[in-house]
C-alpha cells in the first residue's frame, strides 16, 4: 500500500471521527428543550371562547365582557415595561389586580415611590378595565397625567407607579 | 423577591412552566448509529491495508456484527425506551467499534502472537452487553423500582467486593486481585458489577438521609462543617475503599467508590466542605496505605520515575518488586504518535506487551491516531459523561437525579484514573477503559450502566401527561373585597 493512501486515510479517519464529535455536539445543541413558559391565562381565555362557541350562550359575561363589541380589542394581558419588574405580564382575566407594597397584592412593587396598597387596575361593569389610585403618597400616573378618580385605561397607555410603568396589551 | 404574587388567587397564576414536548429523536439515534458504525469498519479496513496491504477478509462479518448489535439496541431502545437519550447508544457504539478495531489490530501483531485472540471474544462479550442493555430496557420498566433494593444493592455490592479474596475463588493476576475464577467460564471482575450496586445503594441512602447531611451543620471558615455523627458514612465508605486498597490492592476500585461516594454526597447535599473532606481523606488512606504496601509503591515509583522502572525491569533486577516497564513504553507510544499519530496499524505499541490491549489501550491510540485521534475518544467519553449529568439534571425524581449522576460519575472516574494513569498523570491502576478495553465484564457491565442511564433519560424526557382540566378552578376563585 503506498504511503499516499495510507496518509490520506490516516488523516480522513481522523477527520470522520471528529466529524463525530462535532455531529453529536450539534445533536446536543438541538436537544436543549428545558422548560417552556406558557401564559395560563392566554390558554384559559382560549379554552374558554372554545367553550363560549360551542354552547351558542357565553356564560362568563363578566370574564368576556360586551360581547363581540370590543372583544377583539380586549386587553388580555398586562405588561411591566420599565422599573424592576420589567418583563413581568399577568393576565387579566376580570380580577382585580392591586399594585402595591404590601406582599398579598398581585403585583409586589419593590419601589420606594410606592405605597404599600398603591392602586388597582379592575374591569366595570362592561369589562372596560378601570385604574383608581388607592390614596397613594405619590400618586398614579395615567399618561402624564396624576389620577383622582378610577379612570379608563385605554389600551397600550403607560400607568406610572414611581418608577415602575405597566401597560395593558392584546 | 418575585414580582408577582401568586399565592392567594388561582385566577393571578400568570404563567405555567412545563417540559417542551421533547421528540422522541429516534431517528437522529439511528443516523448516528449508522455513522458510529461506518467509522469502526473504516478503521478496520485502514488496520488491514495498513498491515497486510489487503482489506482484511473479516470486515464484511465484522461490520455486519457490529451493525447487528447496534441494531438490536436501536430496535430495543425504540420500543422500550422511546424517549431516551439519542446520544448514549452511538457513542457507546463508537467506543465499543473502536475497541474491538485496536483489540484486532494487536491480535494481528506479530510480537504479541503468544497471546491469545482477543478480538472474537471481545465481539462476544460486546454482544453479552448489548444483551444485558436490552434485558435492562425490557424489564426495568422504573428505575425508581431499584429504589426498594437499596439495602439489597448495599449487601451485593459488598459480597461482589469481598468475592475476590476468597481462597479458592478469588485470582490474583500480575498483583492486583480483584479477578474471580469461574470455571470453565474464565475470570470476571465483580467490581465491575459492584460499580452499579452501590450507585443504587447510594442513591437510595442519601435521597433519605441528605436533608440530614445537608442541613445540620456548622459554618466554619467559609464551610459548613457536618456534625460529627453525621461524618459516619463517609467514614464507613472510606474504610471500605481503604480495605480494598490494602487486601485487593487495587487503587483504581478503591479509588472510584470513594469518588463516587463523594460525588454523589456533594450532588445530594450541595456542600462544598464534603468535597474537601474527600479530598483530605483519600490523600490521608492513599499515602497511608502506599507507606506500607509494596504493590502500591511499585506503582507510586513507576509513577514517579518510569524510566527508572524500565531500565530496572530491563537489568532484571530482582529485588522482590515487580518491575514494569510498560509506563514508560506507554508514555513513549504517546510520544511517538505525535499531533496526528502513525496511522492505524503502523505503530509499535504492541511492545507494550500484555496489557496492550486492555489497560494499556490508551496508549495504542495515542500511538496510531496521534494527540487529536485521543483528544477525540476522550470527548466522546465527555459527552456520554455529559448525557448521563444532563439526565440527571431531567430527572423529576431525586432517586433517578442521584442514580444517574452517581453512575456516570462512576464512568467518568474511571475515565479518568485509567487515561490518567496511562498517560503518567496519576500512578497507574488496573483498572480498564470502558467500552474499549479488552475485558468482558468491564464492557457487559458498561453496557448495563449505559441501559439504567437510558431508562431514566427515558423517563426524564418523555411528556408529561397533559394536566386534567380542573372544573373546579372556576369555582373556588377567591373574590376579594376591594
Amino acid at each position: 500500500m503506498s504511503e499516499l493512501t495510507l496518509t490520506v486515510m490516516r488523516l480522513g479517519f481522523l477527520a470522520v471521527l471528529w466529524l463525530f464529535v462535532i455531529v453529536a455536539v450539534q445533536v446536543i445543541r438541538s436537544d436543549l428543550f428545558g422548560t417552556r413558559v406558557t401564559q395560563r391565562g392566554s390558554r384559559r381565555e382560549a379554552g374558554r371562547q372554545q367553550q363560549a362557541a360551542a354552547r351558542q350562550a357565553p356564560p362568563q359575561q363578566r370574564q368576556q365582557p360586551a360581547g363581540g363589541r370590543r372583544g377583539r380589542n380586549a386587553p388580555t394581558k398586562l405588561v411591566v415595561t420599565e422599573g424592576t419588574l420589567t418583563g413581568t405580564t399577568v393576565a387579566l382575566q376580570g380580577q382585580t389586580i392591586t399594585l402595591g407594597r404590601a406582599h398579598d397584592s398581585t403585583i409586589v412593587l419593590d419601589d420606594d415611590y410606592a405605597s404599600s396598597r398603591h392602586a388597582r387596575i379592575y374591569p366595570d361593569r362592561d369589562g372596560q378595565w378601570i385604574v383608581e389610585d388607592l390614596g397613594s403618597t405619590n400618586g398614579t400616573y395615567l399618561d402624564r397625567s396624576r389620577l383622582t378618580t378610577p379612570t379608563p385605561i385605554a389600551l397600550g397607555a403607560p400607568i406610572r407607579i414611581g418608577k415602575t410603568v405597566i401597560e395593558l396589551r392584546k | 423577591m418575585s414580582g408577582t404574587n401568586t399565592s392567594h388567587s388561582p385566577t393571578h397564576h400568570t404563567s405555567t412552566i412545563g417540559a417542551i414536548g421533547a421528540p422522541s429523536r429516534r431517528n437522529t439515534e439511528l443516523a448516528l448509529l449508522v455513522f458510529a458504525v461506518v467509522i469502526p469498519v473504516f478503521a478496520y479496513a485502514n488496520v488491514g491495508l495498513a498491515l497486510n496491504d489487503s482489506v482484511p477478509p473479516g470486515l464484511l462479518s465484522y461490520g455486519l456484527g457490529l451493525g447487528l448489535l447496534a441494531g438490536v439496541g436501536h430496535l430495543v431502545v425504540r420500543k422500550f425506551a422511546p424517549y431516551a437519550d439519542p446520544l448514549m447508544l452511538p457513542l457507546a457504539t463508537l467506543l465499543n467499534g473502536l475497541g474491538l478495531v485496536v483489540i484486532w489490530r494487536l491480535d494481528q501483531s506479530k510480537r504479541l502472537s503468544n497471546y491469545a485472540e482477543a478480538a472474537p471474544r471481545q465481539l462476544l462479550y460486546s454482544a453479552m452487553g448489548v444483551a444485558l442493555l436490552a434485558v435492562v430496557l425490557i424489564f426495568l420498566k422504573d428505575h425508581r423500582v431499584l429504589q426498594r433494593y437499596t439495602y439489597i444493592s448495599m449487601a451485593g455490592a459488598l459480597l461482589l467486593l469481598v468475592l475476590p479474596l476468597v481462597p479458592g475463588l478469588g485470582a490474583n493476576i500480575y498483583g492486583a486481585k480483584i479477578w474471580i475464577k469461574i470455571p470453565g467460564l474464565g475470570t470476571l471482575q465483580p467490581g465491575e458489577f459492584a460499580k452499579i450496586a452501590l450507585a443504587v445503594f447510594f442513591a437510595g441512602y442519601l435521597m433519605v438521609k441528605r436533608d440530614a447531611l445537608a442541613l445540620a451543620s456548622r459554618r466554619f471558615m467559609g464551610l459548613y462543617l457536618p456534625r460529627g455523627r453525621d461524618l459516619g458514612p463517609i467514614l464507613v465508605v472510606w474504610v471500605i475503599s481503604i480495605l480494598i486498597l490494602v487486601f485487593e490492592t487495587d487503587l483504581g476500585t478503591s479509588l472510584l467508590f470513594f469518588g463516587m461516594f463523594v460525588i454523589m454526597l456533594y450532588v445530594a447535599t450541595e456542600r462544598t466542605s464534603w468535597i474537601v473532606f474527600g479530598l483530605l481523606m483519600s490523600a490521608v488512606g492513599a499515602v497511608g496505605v502506599a507507606s506500607f504496601e509494596p504493590h502500591i509503591q511499585t506503582r507510586v515509583q513507576a509513577w514517579l520515575d518510569p524510566m527508572r522502572e524500565f531500565q530496572l525491569s530491563r537489568e532484571g533486577v530482582q529485588d522482590g518488586i515487580v518491575h514494569s516497564e510498560q509506563a514508560m513504553q506507554a508514555l513513549w507510544a504517546f510520544g511517538s504518535g505525535g499531533t496526528l499519530g502513525t496511522g492505524l496499524g503502523q505503530g509499535n505499541s504492541d511492545l507494550i506487551g500484555f496489557a496492550a490491549n486492555s489497560d494499556f489501550i490508551l496508549a495504542t491510540f495515542g500511538e496510531e491516531l496521534g494527540l487529536a485521534g485521543v483528544m477525540a475518544i476522550l470527548l466522546l467519553y465527555g459527552l456520554i459523561i455529559e448525557r448521563g449529568v444532563r439526565t440527571a439534571l431531567a430527572a423529576r425524581d431525586p432517586f433517578g437525579k442521584l442514580l444517574a449522576i452517581g453512575l456516570s460519575g462512576a464512568f467518568g472516574l474511571q475515565v479518568f484514573v485509567v487515561a490518567g494513569g496511562v498517560m503518567g498523570l496519576i500512578p497507574l491502576t488496573g483498572m480498564t477503559l470502558p467500552f474499549v478495553a479488552y475485558g468482558g465484564s468491564s464492557v457487559i457491565a458498561n453496557w448495563a450502566l449505559i441501559g439504567i442511564l437510558l431508562r431514566i433519560s427515558d423517563t426524564a424526557r418523555r411528556p408529561a401527561p397533559a394536566p386534567a382540566a380542573n372544573p373546579d378552578a372556576e369555582m373556588t376563585q377567591v373574590v376579594r373585597p376591594s
